[in-house]
């Protein structure tokens, strides 16, 4: 994954440590914790770097922030119905809690078209790799709600059976409840529709221990030019 | 269902028709209106076969017990059912662990095929003669066999804060 | 094929499953293909697998392979106190959950022999045949949607949502809702509940009509479910089958009037029996028991006796709490129960029910203790779905999933 620094805008923009943006990159990266070695610190930038830097964030993190936008609202889960939260996640479907407000009544049967896997249903240890194969067909940015009592622990069965889900996939929102109301998983839904929004990049890195990864393209322009979300500690 | 006289006349009907001459018929019992009879196991088929012949025309279900500790240890219940008297008996069979073989009904019982597989996949017991005698519920090559009693729930250790330290691995 | 890849344990396990025997094909051209239906597929009710032998679009065997949502209930029932099980044994067959728990609450009424007071079998029956409406409801809405007339979805949802409305009333719970006890149930139904049921009452044989009205005649479901995979209602019996698949088939066995149990004697209804045993009968079958259950409903509605709703046994049956602050003994009885549970007298009982997809069976063993020995629900769809293969051998694909959406399977119940 490569950011491309842009070029500078020619004009009269004078951004001085006071201003508005900077200030929102420097609790930014206090909020993403510590002194990050190698990132550029805005707070320590001065004059024409500073300046240069400041174009760059806010047009990247608002191009990502559409891109967050719209991934955000049109999630095409994949039918994955297990065992009676299946019925609810059915309910979500009908006319009551209808999900088609929200634009995400396209079901897709497969795994390869889908970007959100509701685990609706207890996982039993028979059911476990094939979840997990489902969940490797899809494709990223991908998503995993788990559904009701039972896969996020194992709910009323804590038994040979059953496995939760969280210890063979990733997964971004549990919904509790047995089997949680149509409300209340759309609620779970609505919430990882915000969390999408709000941080474009999702952490799949994080999810698969590939911080480091990105590639980076030394700029002309930057002193250090690295990616400017989250941090790069270490490959 | 048959009343504990009709029973007992069922029972003494059954005697002698094992192929071995030996009286198959183990033990009658009676309890809450319904009866049971106990059986030797090589003599489960003409039993069935027998009471087929009385009007017991449908197997309603095939299951497995573990009387664990009392020995023999593994039971087989069939539930049959007359459907023109609207009349239901049991037959059971029991075996022990180190011999749990059990002839198979399922060539004259087709409904027993799935139900037999069940009972060797939950407790072990081997019916001699199934067509197809693999695990149904476990994975194909579970070790163990859950239904029993002295095979442990198993399951996730509940978490709590006098035990957090170790299920977690963190130091106190 | 030169160099097969070296396989494990597991898959060369998988492979040792016996396909039926079929004749010898003469014509290459003609070669059989085996498919994986595997657990997940949009067709399946749930994560049922099917290795199904094709001779082109011609089924020739069909095997399923289950066990992949098995949760080990009957193992978790026996490491709890006996109202504990209720809970867990009522999800196992998903969309009957009050079937479950009046097969296992029956059983162990038999073992206790309390008697459960009449207000609350009558309860019992109306929840019961709500919970038959519904689950007749998503079974005709998924099955239509498997056939491709895809807007049923929403209008047996639509109804399914009233009936929920009804069971939070009751219960606070739209599933699983813990509403039969051992004795009777846990609580009197609340006021408006039976104004809300007779309103529902009164208008569900108008929706059921317009499902009628959409599908009865309509050519689509005439071709694909007329004619397709029948069994006669012989093979039928032999393959241990009950429930609408076996009165499609012509054989009028309902344990309802077969072998009444909770006050069944006490209702006026009839029961749909088909003909030929094919998909349109199974269909036609069911939708006609969705009118029969609003009939018996009604009148258990009109005829709800007075009295209490739970058994008077303080053994078995919490005391109601304003008890508790001036008796000793039911202090003392709640605290029992409570803590440990009753203890049932030791025995081995089988208790069948009809349950919308057939006889479900309880086998409750009690060794004496306030936890259950063995708990073995004879679930009715794992029995029924030893007929797939019987049922679809010569015939399409299409009828297959025709056939499976007909079977109701429900693999909650099937796995356990």
């Amino acid at each position: 994954m490569k950011r491309e620094p842009l070029a500078p805008s020619a004009g009269p923009t004078s951004v001085s440590p006071d201003d508005l943006r900077v200030r929102g990159l420097n609790s930014r990266q206090l909020l993403r914790g510590g002194d990050l070695q190698g990132i550029t610190n805005p707070a320590r930038l001065e004059g024409t770097e500073l300046e240069k830097y400041v174009e760059e964030s806010v047009m990247t993190t608002t191009l990502d922030k559409a891109v967050a936008w719209a991934r955000s609202n049109s999630f095409f889960p994949a039918t994955f119905g297990l065992a009676c939260c299946a019925i609810e996640m059915m309910s979500i479907v009908a006319a009551r809690v209808d999900v088609a407000r929200f634009g995400f009544e396209a079901f897709r049967a497969s795994p390869r078209q889908a970007d959100l896997l509701i685990l609706s249903g207890r996982v039993s240890i028979k059911m476990a790799p094939i979840v997990r194969r489902i969940y490797d067909q899809m494709l990223e940015p991908k998503w995993a709600i788990s559904m009701g009592a039972c896969c996020s622990s194992t709910g009323v069965f804590n038994n040979y059976a059953l496995v939760p889900a969280d210890k063979f996939m990733p997964v971004d929102v549990h919904v509790p409840g047995c089997p949680p109301r149509p409300e209340a998983l759309m609620h779970g839904v609505l919430k990882l529709r915000k969390m999408v929004q709000d941080d474009p990049d999702m952490g799949w890195r994080e999810r698969y221990g590939a911080r480091g990864t990105e590639e980076v393209i030394p700029s002309p322009h930057a002193t250090a030019s690295v990616p400017l979300q989250g941090d790069a500690s270490g490959a | 269902m048959p009343d504990a006289t009709g029973l007992e006349l069922i029972a003494q009907e059954l005697a002698g028709s094992a192929p071995d001459g030996e009286d198959p018929v183990l033990q009658t019992l009676h309890f809450r209106g319904r009866g049971t009879l106990l059986v030797r196991r090589e003599g489960i088929r003409t039993v069935l076969e027998q009471l087929r012949g009385k009007g017991y025309g449908f197997l309603s279900s095939v299951h497995g017990v573990d009387h664990y500790p009392e020995e023999p240890r593994l039971g087989v219940i069939y539930e049959l059912l007359d459907m023109a008297r609207v009349d239901r008996i049991t037959v059971k069979v029991r075996v022990s662990l180190d011999d749990p073989h059990v002839d198979s009904v399922t060539p004259q019982w087709p409904t027993a095929d799935h139900q037999e597989r069940e009972v060797y996949d939950m407790f072990g017991v081997v019916f001699d003669g199934h067509p197809d005698l693999r695990r149904i519920l476990m994975p194909e090559d579970y070790e163990g066999h859950p239904q029993r009693r002295d095979f442990p729930v198993g399951g996730e250790p509940v978490i709590f804060t006098h035990n957090e330290n170790e299920a977690m691995g963190t130091e106190p | 094929m030169s160099g097969q890849p070296t396989m494990s344990e597991y898959r060369r396990r998988e492979q040792s499953i016996t396909l039926s025997p079929v004749e010898e094909q003469v014509d290459t051209s003609q070669e059989l293909l085996t498919l994986n239906f595997g657990p997940h597929h949009p067709a399946t009710h749930g994560v049922l697998r099917l290795l199904v032998t094709l001779q082109g679009e011609l089924v020739r065997d069909v095997k399923p392979i289950i066990g992949y949502v098995h949760t080990g209930i009957e193992k978790t029932a026996e490491d709890k106190a006996y109202w504990k099980v209720i809970p867990v044994i009522e999800r196992m067959d998903y969309l009957s959950y009050y079937f479950n728990s009046m097969a296992f609450c029956g059983a162990v009424e038999t073992l206790l022999e309390v008697e459960v007071p009449r207000r609350a079998q009558y309860l019992r029956v109306i929840h019961m045949e709500l919970n038959r409406i519904m689950s007749h409801l998503v079974w005709l809405g998924t099955s239509a949607l498997d056939l491709g007339a895809i807007s049923m979805f929403w209008y047996c949802f639509r109804e399914r949502e009233k009936i929920l409305d009804l069971f939070e009333m009751s219960s606070g719970q739209r599933m699983h809702t813990r509403y039969f006890q051992v004795g009777g149930v846990i609580e009197d139904i609340p006021d408006g509940f039976a104004a809300k049921l007779a309103g529902f009452l009164k208008e569900m044989p108008g929706r059921a009509d317009q499902y009628g009205a959409l599908l009865n005649k309509n050519e689509i479901v005439l071709q694909r479910l007329r004619g397709t995979c029948p069994l006669d209602a012989d093979s039928l019996l032999a393959l241990g089958v009950t429930g609408p698949l076996l009165r499609a088939a012509g054989y009028p066995w309902d344990l309802r009037k077969a072998d009444p149990y909770c006050c069944y004697e006490e209702f006026d209804f009839k029961i749909p029996v088909g003909t030929v045993g094919d998909n349109y009968d199974r269909y036609a079958v069911r939708l006609a028991e969705m009118y029969e259950s609003v009939k018996i409903a009604t009148q258990a509605l009109e005829g709800l006796p007075e009295g209490p709703h739970i058994t008077e046994d303080r053994k078995v049956a919490l005391p109601p709490r304003h008890e508790l602050a001036t008796s000793m003994e039911a202090l003392i009885h709640h605290f029992k129960l409570v803590t440990e549970g009753f203890r049932v007298p030791p025995g081995e009982v089988y208790f069948p029910i009809e349950s919308p997809r057939g006889e479900l069976g309880c086998f409750v063993r009690s060794d004496g203790s306030s936890k259950p020995a063995r708990v073995h629900m004879r679930d009715p769809s794992f029995v029924n779905l030893q007929a797939t293969s019987k049922m679809v051998e010569g015939s399409y694909i299409a009828d297959m999933i025709a056939t499976l959406a007909m079977l109701d399977p429900v693999l909650g119940g099937i796995d356990r």
